[in-house]
């Protein structure tokens, strides 16, 4: 085998592996606070990317414009839900939440847009957008089932992808975009290079693993999200709103997915759908990782990168088939591994 | 005296059975209250709706204020605290973190505070305080469910069936320490299978039945009461039949 | 004959709708869709709402069903009635290799494992050659009787919707049986289930094959419908698709699998004609609507439509009584001569550095009640686990009627007649008292899962009830035999426990903490009908915290600490034991 080849796919599936690890970090993240299977964090990989790539090109994404719909209908929920102990202070936080954050984003959206803004600016917008749109779905689509099995929250889960990946479509388009570059710096080291935008991708992914961990071990929140994660109605029991705990996991989550097509739509074309196989990756993943396991997640992503650069060069045309597979025989090793516990369900 | 749990003619069903119906209870400060009864009298079912873990019809008072409009949440930062039957601890974080959380509401240079009282009361939990909450005896999970409930400085604490499924000796130490929370002017409402346990710390004392309270006053005159002694106690007087 | 009027109405109804003039022959595709669809949610609810386990690769199956037909009529040419057999052939097949590896998968793995190879079978489908690709294979046969041939919708309709109605019947069948008691308790765990007896992976493996070859039957059925098979019918879109039509329609039910079907494959058609004209053509616009609309449904009515319009009916379906003068014949077991029913020698279980139970040995004879105490966490359910082999020892010697029980499985175990209880209740919440005990005599029945879907095993089925009954009766709860086993209070459903025990007809009934919950008249009952047991030659070894009822009632006492024993002897005896009182009594007992 040609050295160079294997490193260059090497170099290539770590890239991609890198971007897995973030998704199935947030999958873990979310799944563990609220049991929900996050399928349509695909969606907030490509509204990240895309937002990021029209405002780029001084065009409006029709995504501020949902963020601004969910908002109204957030709002609506709360005060339907609150309609029997309406006091001025619950309205109040929910008027500056579901109202005055998305009209703000809207207003600074158009303020801005076309005027040559640096990629910073562009890059903290499209962030907040998906922000609040991960935020506004889960308290629309999920808290009010938030008690319900995993499978009905899955399904509901399948819905929200669905509903966000046809939009996805209205707002984008059919046609693939690209967004310019965090960094056109590059490093050569031996026959392989750098490009400053695979460095922010290392980078970025080492930082954010450390920062969960640190995040979920040694702060109050952190530790409430976890407590949440263990027993809800423990949770409730010493005060904390598994409500609340739920939109964090969802904002960490959707913030995540974000920066990840972020970081990817300079280096592939991404399409209105590509999200969902790209978050089916890091599925994967997550699933590898037992759902649990932070640091075996990343490394099982890392893994699934390099399976697939490998034989996207050697069966190009099996690619997905031999990624796919790859979680079978995991899946038999984790089942041999643990013991038959029992569980309790319902 | 002042009266600090108040239900007046509470009603809660599992959609169309009612479960409990038209009780009336009162709490006072510096005071520990029991209700005892058969199992599926109601018991649980009334303390988890005083919580807000069920929904309930009624009035119900807390410290002077209404409850009706605030969720769980909302009454453990008033003072309010349940140990829930099955303790429903974090198993997969140690006892520290178990305890901490319990102080979720609270300031965190009080919160410190009150972990050395909690260490003080339950010292076997100073010894464990890194093991997972998951892997420690009934007796001592039963232990961090009350620290963790008293982590969060509740003014009224109510147990329900603190001992169930623990050795008779770990009960006693159990009710031990129901009896200096009293001392530290915590309040407790206390449901109980172990009718004579209950009886013999508590003040006063409700004896429900299917739903509803046939009997109350003090837990003297019920202990004392040939009805309760016969079917719950587990002794009959001389010259009496069972109920 | 009640119970059978709705369904031969239906079937009429069926019939008819054809055969009305002016019908718009669209409506008559409607109907095909919804068939093919209700068949594979049908094996979804059995899989996913009865067994637990939740597939989102059933369409996966669908397209082994059709590719094998497809290749077979196109290019061996063989006639499409004889691919029937390989078409279900191949799904089966296909379900035995992908459910060895997935139906061990316990909780959230097994629905994202068939999210991964469904996904995985789809690319696999779109990228073989002998498949045809991305654009798969065209130019099926229609099926044909004689020489008709199904070529218009509304007659290959009748093909569909026998296919339904037999499947309906065969899947209640199942359900309604031996097998299917031991389907349904698999949602609540195989521990229980396994105690008495129950294959758990062979029960788990069942419901996946037969699940898969409905999959199969539709796929079938599709490709002679469509005349053409191509990989996009077998994605994982339409996997997920299938999923929300079960919970739609109410996993769990037979005919919410029809109903969801239904509602689906209208509502879809309904948003695809009507959506473009009120919002102007925007593309995708149903998917985005079809979607939320979903997310709506589930919060409505997370249980499905199905058990939402059963609640609404005014009749409520007839209760079954067994027949109690059946008799069922006493289990064949070898009767020892020794007075030694159980005998522990230096039995040890260590879990990790931590020994639970160290060095144990006692001995429960014939016609005698042990009881096993100790402070929580002494090794008392642990020695419970070693003794019906949920657990293997570490070492140590454990043997029933001097026959060595050496690591076998709790399915070996309960044949020897040792039947249990559990600490923490283990019945099925959704299933009658009735079902729930009958489960006890799995072991006493012998019909299996295609004798149970053809009705050919209606007299093993009421001499199982009847002795269940017998059994239910005999615990005092007849009053509470219809109920659902969840509505009961916690002290009954430990009663009802003992009952399931008891329809083993056990030589050795290991109880855990039975009178955990029981107010003081319950437990003097409950301490009768032990003693009665005992005079009627069986012995019992319980697990009880209640030191009154413990020492009225046991022969003899074991104590444990720290997974040690500390004594043995009469009750008398162990409550003056200086050792016992300070780890266990206190003083002021």
């Amino acid at each position: 085998m040609n050295t160079t080849i294997m490193l260059f796919l090497l170099q290539d599936g770590i890239t991609n592996g890198a971007v897995y690890a973030l998704l199935g970090l947030a999958l873990v993240l979310v799944f563990a606070v609220t049991r929900v299977i996050l399928i349509p964090q695909g969606e907030f990989v490509t509204y990240g990317a895309l937002s990021y790539a029209m405002l780029a090109t001084g065009q409006v994404p029709g995504t501020v414009k949902l963020a601004v719909a969910m908002g109204v209908v957030a709002f609506g929920l709360d005060l339907f839900f609150a309609r029997k102990a309406l006091h001025a202070r619950l309205v109040l936080r929910s008027v500056a939440l579901n109202i005055v954050f998305p009209v703000a984003l809207l207003a600074l959206t158009y303020a801005l847009v076309g005027r040559n803004t640096p990629i910073a600016i562009n890059i903290a917008l499209a962030l907040l957008i998906v922000a609040a749109i991960g935020l506004f779905l889960y308290r629309i689509a999920f808290q009010p089932i938030a008690h319900t099995s995993v499978l009905v929250l899955l399904i509901a889960s399948v819905g929200c992808h669905l509903a966000l990946q046809g939009l996805g479509l209205v707002f984008f388009g059919a046609e693939g975009l690209r967004g310019p570059a965090l960094s056109n710096a590059a490093v050569s080291a031996g026959p392989l290079r750098f490009t400053g935008q695979s460095l922010a991708v290392y980078g970025l992914t080492v930082a954010f693993i450390v920062a969960l961990w640190l995040f979920f071990g040694y702060t109050k929140t952190g530790k409430a999200l976890r407590a949440t994660a263990v027993n809800r109605l423990g949770a409730r029991l010493v005060g904390i709103r598994t409500t609340l705990s739920g939109q964090i996991a969802f904002l960490l989550a959707s913030v995540i997915g974000a920066i990840s097509g972020i970081l990817i739509v300079p280096i592939t074309t991404l399409y209105y759908d590509t999200g969902f196989l790209i978050g089916l990756k890091g599925f994967i993943a997550a699933i590898i990782g037992g759902l649990v396991s932070y640091p075996l997640t990343a490394v099982a992503a890392i893994l699934v990168g390099i399976v697939e650069a490998f034989s996207s060069f050697y069966a190009s045309n099996f690619k997905e088939v031999i990624v796919f597979f790859l979680i079978i025989p995991v899946l038999v090793l984790r089942s041999l591994a643990a013991p038959a516990v029992e569980e309790e369900k319902d | 005296m002042s009266t600090l749990l108040s239900v007046a003619d509470v009603h809660i069903a599992y959609g169309k059975v009612e479960a409990v119906r038209g009780v009336s209870l009162e709490v006072g400060a510096n005071e520990i209250v029991t209700i005892i009864g058969a199992n599926g009298a109601g018991k649980t079912t009334l303390l988890n709706a005083i919580m807000g873990v069920l929904p309930l019809r009624g009035r119900t008072s807390f410290a002077g204020t209404d409850m009706a409009p605030s969720d769980i949440e909302d009454r453990v930062a008033t003072g309010l605290s349940l140990v829930p039957e099955h303790r429903e601890l974090f198993g997969t974080m140690n006892v520290e973190d178990n305890l901490e959380l319990g102080a979720f509401r609270i300031a965190k240079a009080v919160a410190a505070q009150s972990l050395e009282r909690v260490y003080a009361l339950f010292p076997r939990l100073k010894e464990r305080r890194k093991q997972l909450a998951g892997t420690l005896s009934g007796g001592e999970q039963q232990m961090l469910a009350m620290g963790r409930a008293l982590m969060g400085a509740p003014k009224l604490l109510m147990l329900d069936e603190p001992s169930l499924g623990l050795a008779p000796i770990i009960v006693a130490d159990i009710f031990r320490t129901v009896g200096e929370l009293r001392a530290a002017g915590v309040s407790v409402l206390l449901v109980e299978q172990n009718a004579q346990a209950a009886l013999q710390i508590a003040d006063r004392a409700y004896v429900m039945e299917l739903g509803e309270f046939v009997l109350q006053g003090s837990a003297k005159d019920i202990a004392s009461n040939t009805r309760v002694a016969a079917s719950y106690l587990g002794f009959q007087h001389e010259g009496e039949s069972a109920i | 004959m009640s119970q059978r009027l709705p369904l031969i109405i239906f079937t009429l109804a069926m019939a008819v709708i054809p055969l009305i003039p002016g019908i718009p022959p669209f409506w008559i595709v409607l109907l095909d869709n919804i068939g093919l669809a209700a068949l594979v949610a049908m094996g979804l609810v059995l899989l996913t709402g009865v067994g637990g386990l939740t597939s989102f690769g059933q369409a996966a199956f669908c397209g082994f069903g059709a590719y094998t037909t497809a290749v077979l009529t196109t290019a061996y040419g063989v006639s499409p009635w004889l691919t029937l057999p390989a078409s279900l052939l191949v799904s089966g097949i296909a379900a035995v290799l992908l459910g060895i590896v997935t139906v061990r998968l316990s909780g959230h793995y097994l629905p994202l494992g068939t999210i991964a190879w469904g996904i995985g079978l789809f690319y696999l489908f779109s990228k073989l050659e002998f498949l045809g690709r991305n654009d798969g294979i065209s130019g099926i046969p229609p099926l044909s009787i004689g020489s008709f041939r199904m070529l218009s919708p509304d007659t290959i309709y009748y093909a569909i919707w026998i296919a339904v109605l037999v499947s309906a019947l065969l899947t209640m069948n199942l359900l309604d049986s031996r097998t299917g008691r031991a389907i349904r308790a698999l949602r609540r765990g195989h521990v229980a289930a396994e105690a008495f007896g129950v294959q758990t992976p062979r029960a788990k493996l069942l419901v996946f094959i037969y699940a898969a070859v409905l999959a199969g039957l539709s796929g079938w059925l599709y490709a002679h419908f469509q005349r053409a098979a191509n990989p996009t019918p077998f994605g994982a879109q339409a996997g997920i698709e299938y999923l929300f039509i079960a919970v739609v329609g109410g996993a769990g039910y037979v005919w919410g699998a029809v109903l969801g079907a239904g509602i689906v494959v209208v509502l879809k058609e309904v948003l695809q004609s009507y959506l473009p004209y009120i919002f102007g053509g925007q593309s995708q616009l149903e998917t985005i609507v079809f979607g939320i609309m979903l997310v709506l449904l589930l919060q409505l009515a997370p249980a499905g439509v199905w058990p939402w319009l059963m609640s609404r009916l005014p009749f409520k379906p007839a209760r079954k009584t067994p027949d109690t003068s059946l008799k069922l014949e006493h289990p064949a077991r070898a009767s020892g001569t020794s007075p030694v029913l159980l005998h522990i020698e230096k039995a040890r279980k260590q879990f990790g550095g931590v020994i639970a139970v160290n060095d144990v040995s006692f001995d429960v004879n014939a016609r005698e009640i042990v009881a096993l105490i100790g402070p929580n966490g002494a090794g008392k359910s642990t020695t419970f686990n070693l003794i019906t082999g949920v657990l293997t020892a570490t070492s140590g010697k454990i043997a029933v009627l001097g026959k060595e029980v050496e690591n076998a499985p709790p399915q070996e175990v309960v044949k020897l007649g040792v039947s249990r209880t559990f600490q923490h209740v283990k019945l099925v919440p959704d299933m009658t008292v009735l079902e729930n005990v009958a489960i006890g005599a799995h072991l006493r029945g012998s019909s299996g899962a295609i004798s149970s879907m053809l009705r050919l095993d209606r007299t093993d089925e009421a001499r199982l009830l009847a002795e269940a009954a017998r059994q239910i009766e005999r615990v005092g709860l007849s009053d509470q035999i219809d109920q659902l086993a969840g509505s009961l209070s916690l002290g009954q459903q430990r009663i009802v426990e003992i009952a399931r025990a008891l329809c083993v007809d056990p030589q050795l009934l290991l109880l855990d903490e039975p009178a955990a919950g029981l107010r003081h008249m319950e437990k003097q009952r409950l301490a009768a009908l032990l003693r009665q047991l005992r005079d009627g030659g069986m012995s019992v070894l319980l697990v009880e915290h209640d030191m009154g009822f413990v020492m009225d009632l046991a022969d003899r006492i074991v104590v444990l600490d720290f997974g040690t024993k500390i004594a043995e002897g009469a009750p008398a005896a162990i409550k003056r034991n200086p050792d016992v009182i300070k780890a266990y009594l206190g003083a002021a007992a």
